[in-house]
């Protein structure tokens, strides 16, 4: 049986080893390594999706989503999350174009709207916890608030890690390892925004309806 | 002082946390203590705390990843060992009205960090270790994608193992079983410290197994050497690249579950209580859906490392290499569709237990599949009966009736009359010891002279084998026979004298284990003191078939001059029997990763609140938690994170291994 391979004979020299060996750009991996960290990190929450799946309807004789969830509220807050992910694909918009200050304008801009979603998300668990609905209430309220919670977790890490870009950013300009960089947060940005989608249409609008 | 003040500094700690009581326990520590007194002042006298520090603990090079990996899964096997030694005894003696010299408190420890440890911080760290070493050597790379999260997830497993050794001493272990059930795990029924110590250790080694399981993928995908297609990748690698995979698919829940157990700990919430709609069997499934995945996270390497042994000492090319890798990857999946074997007696009634007891044994197809393609490589071939072969051997006979046992377990009625018994035990010791342990030990005979230059001892060895493969018989056949009498696990005394026979016989095949063990710690000490005698200058000493085998033993730091063309899966071979030169000029200067701090920084930090958090110790929680995150952005400011090895010092390398082959070839 022949081993040869087509792309040398038995006869000719077969050339063992790269001689002119090409520098692996630094960082070739990280985005493929990025996007398997975000696909752990959405199994942590499919098992909290779960769990809430499972949980969501022991009310344990105490409130139930009709009794606690204001959906407009929840609208608004859901607004400042897809916004906040519109403004950071400007900002990725911009730094393609290698514009520095606007990159920065942008993110900025992102991060308020990031800081708005989790200023309504914990007016709301204070209303929730000062009505008597806390997470030791029944499974529903724990699972509810771990899963909320959870994202909202989340979206805080987010923040601290926009903050620390902008000022890489502004030290070290938009070089290659920045850019890299940036581009892994925008993923992450993006992935607890379809997160918030799920937590939106499972949580709350299939809460109102149970 | 104010008890409130005391209260707030040291939590819960206090001086009753030391088991000053229990003899035992001051006897280890003792031990224990001496030992690591011992071994600081050698360090210490012979200088060596700096070299340790910037060769190796700060070290980003995935060999010496590899080896910390083993020697941190060696030690612990030692710890692990101990208590199956203590638990066989006293199962041994506590008949006709003893109550054997464990007190239940103690006892109900001791198995549930032999559980703990054997798996996580023993067969883990060792099958890491494994991969760590071999994958980039295998696939032509200079090192892992991610070389500074190498180091930190190494020290994070660290850290776990720390937590756990702490127990010992400080404190106590859980006493639930070493997956920790509620509602017995939940704050109602074990409001000690033992299921926190349980909970933070899992939950640091977690987070440094995921990031290394991430790493691996990454490696395996992006790294491998030119002309190295998917289906040319050595199956060692195959079996890391699926193993990694369900790491990574898998440890994440197990974080998740875990999380959700301190939460109803810490903040009283009701996952899994029994009251205010809480659902304990929520917890058993979901650790199971990590738990099935984990086992074969463990063994799949093994198959891997049995490949290469079993077509390396047969002289003979892998038989069915293309149906070694689908029945790989056939087994990944279908580890996930069959978690709920573990409990059929749930009651999730009869369709639900049928489907998961045919995939369940639907799994013995790919698995039987590798065995005849082994056996057939083996078939005709050129068998040399060193040590790796010894232990794939014993392993192929061995693991067949681990394998019919557990698809005896499979079946959902056999299972209810089974469920929990010895039979349980022995059929998963079975498979672990014969599958996952002979596999490792086969790999460690494997590769040690590639790590090191020399070759283990075989009379050593060969007594380790014999001393193992039989007391793995003696200790675990009486379990399969006083299982099927519906003796139940984790039992500390017993009524019926009838039945003490065979624990006898078990504990006997302990001791056998024990002297096997021995004999492996003899094994290391005099292939170190016979080095020069057990030498290898090939680089290639069982005349080999991958690419590991192309470069020096032990290999450069930058692994191999050149980046290897790759033509063949067994490219190594393929270069030898088509006449490949070594290059001897032309090197240039090679790009490498730098050694950092950092990572066994931030592991430190990490450790150090779990242990605040096991204790409620919540300042110091707050402070390392606040030290972690600073030093995680601190190190994000440093770009330059790589140097040149310079071409002269390659040159330098490269003309001293040329000198050793010309030596060598002359003697």
């Amino acid at each position: 049986m022949s081993v040869a391979t087509t792309i040398t004979t038995q006869d000719s020299e077969p050339i063992f080893h790269v001689v002119d060996e090409h520098d692996h750009p630094e960082g070739a991996s990280t985005m493929l390594g990025f996007w398997i960290y975000l696909m752990s990190d959405c199994l942590i929450f499919a098992m909290l999706f779960a769990t809430y799946g499972v949980l969501g309807g022991n009310y344990a004789a105490g409130p139930s989503p009709k009794d606690l969830f204001d959906l407009k509220l929840v609208a608004l807050n859901t607004t400042m999350l897809l916004l906040s992910s519109i403004t950071y694909g400007f900002a990725m918009l911009t730094m393609e174009k290698s514009k520095i200050g606007q990159t920065q304008l942008w993110l900025a801009i992102t991060g308020l709207f990031g800081l708005a979603f989790l200023g309504i998300e914990l007016t709301e668990f204070a209303h929730m916890i000062h009505e008597g609905a806390t997470p030791q209430r029944s499974a529903f309220l724990s699972s509810f608030f771990t899963l909320v919670g959870t994202h909202g977790l989340h979206v805080t890490f987010g923040l601290v890690w926009l903050v620390t870009l902008m000022v890489q950013t502004a030290r070290f300009g938009l070089t290659t390892a920045n850019r890299r960089r940036l581009m892994c947060l925008s993923m992450f940005w993006h992935f607890l925004d379809v997160v918030w989608i799920g937590v939106f249409t499972f949580v709350y609008l299939l809460g109102m309806l149970r | 002082m104010n008890p409130d003040l005391v209260k707030m500094i040291f939590g819960r700690l206090n001086l009753e946390a030391l088991p000053l009581h229990e003899p035992i326990l001051v006897g280890t520590f003792a031990v224990v203590a001496t030992g690591g007194l011992a071994l600081f002042a050698i360090v210490t006298y012979f200088r060596l705390w700096t070299y340790l520090w910037r060769e190796w603990f700060t070290t980003v090079d995935h060999k010496r990843i590899g080896i910390m990996y083993m020697i941190l899964g060696i030690v612990m096997l030692l710890r692990g060992f101990a208590d199956a030694l203590m638990m066989r005894l006293q199962q041994a003696i506590a008949f006709n009205g003893s109550d054997g010299y464990l007190p239940a408190h103690h006892y109900d420890q001791v198995f549930t960090a032999h559980g703990v440890i054997m798996i996580f911080f023993v067969a883990m760290p060792l099958v890491t270790g494994l991969m760590n070493y071999v994958v980039p050597l295998q696939i032509g790379a200079r090192d892992v994608s991610f070389p500074f999260l190498n180091n930190f997830s190494f020290w994070m497993t660290v850290g776990g193992a720390v937590l756990v050794m702490m127990s010992l001493f400080v404190g106590e272990f859980a006493r639930t079983g070493w997956l920790a059930y509620p509602p017995l795990s939940n704050i109602g029924y074990s409001p000690d410290v033992g299921v926190d110590y349980y909970i933070w250790g899992l939950q640091v080694a977690g987070v440094g197994t995921t990031l290394s399981g991430i790493n691996l993928v990454c490696t395996i995908v992006k790294l491998r050497a030119p002309g190295m297609t998917m289906m040319k990748m050595p199956v060692f690698t195959w079996t890391s690249l699926c193993t990694n995979v369900l790491i990574v698919a898998s440890f994440p829940v197990l974080t998740a579950v875990l999380a959700l157990l301190s939460l109803d700990r810490y903040v009283g919430t009701n996952f899994f209580t029994n009251d205010f709609g809480g659902n304990p069997m929520m917890y058993v499934n979901l650790i199971w859906i990590w738990g099935h995945p984990e086992v074969y996270i463990l063994v799949l390497p093994a198959f891997g490392i049995f490949s290469e042994v079993t077509a390396t000492f047969s002289g003979k090319r892998l038989f069915g290499y293309t149906s070694m890798v689908y029945a790989t990857v056939v087994i990944t999946i279908l580890s996930y569709l069959v978690w709920l074997h573990h409990f059929f007696t749930m009651g999730s009634g009869a369709s639900v237990n049928s489907f998961f007891g045919i995939t369940t044994m639907i799994i013995s197809i790919p698995t039987g599949a590798k065995m005849f393609n082994w056996l057939f490589t083996m078939y005709r071939g050129r068998i040399r009966f060193e040590l790796p072969m010894m232990w794939t051997v014993a392993f192929m006979l061995t693991f067949v009736i681990g394998g019919m046992t557990g698809v005896l377990l499979a079946v959902p009625p056999a299972d209810f009359v089974l469920h929990n018994s010895l039979f349980l035990i022995a059929h998963f010791h079975n498979v672990i010891i014969g599958g996952v342990l002979f596999g490792l030990f086969a790999g460690i005979n494997y590769w040690f002279p590639k790590a090191f230059g020399f070759r283990l001892d075989p009379f050593w060895g060969k007594l380790s084998f014999w001393f193992w493969v039989s007391g793995f018989y003696f200790a675990f056949m009486p379990l399969y026979v006083l299982g099927l009498m519906g003796v139940t696990r984790r039992l500390r005394v017993f009524d019926d004298p009838s039945l003490q026979i065979w624990f006898v016989i078990a504990a006997f095949g302990a001791f056998l284990i024990l002297l096997g063990i021995g004999a492996m710690l003899m094994q290391f000490a005099v292939s170190i003191l016979r080095r020069e005698q057990l030498k290898d200058t090939t680089g290639d000493p069982w005349n080999a078939r991958t690419l590991e085998w192309a470069t020096s033993s032990p290999p450069p730091d930058y692994n191999f001059a050149f980046t290897p063309v790759v033509y063949d899966n067994d490219a190594w071979w393929d270069m030898k029997r088509r006449g490949y030169k070594r290059p001897l000029g032309g090197f240039k200067p090679i790009h490498m990763p730098s050694n950092t701090g950092t990572g066994i920084i931030l592991a430190g930090f990490a450790t150090v609140m779990g242990f605040a958090l096991i204790w409620y110790i919540w300042w110091l929680a707050a402070v390392s938690f606040v030290a972690l995150l600073a030093v995680a952005i601190g190190h994000t400011f440093n770009y330059h994170r790589d140097f040149h090895i310079p071409a002269d010092e390659v040159v330098r390398t490269e003309d001293a291994r040329t000198r050793v082959l010309a030596a060598g070839a002359q003697t």
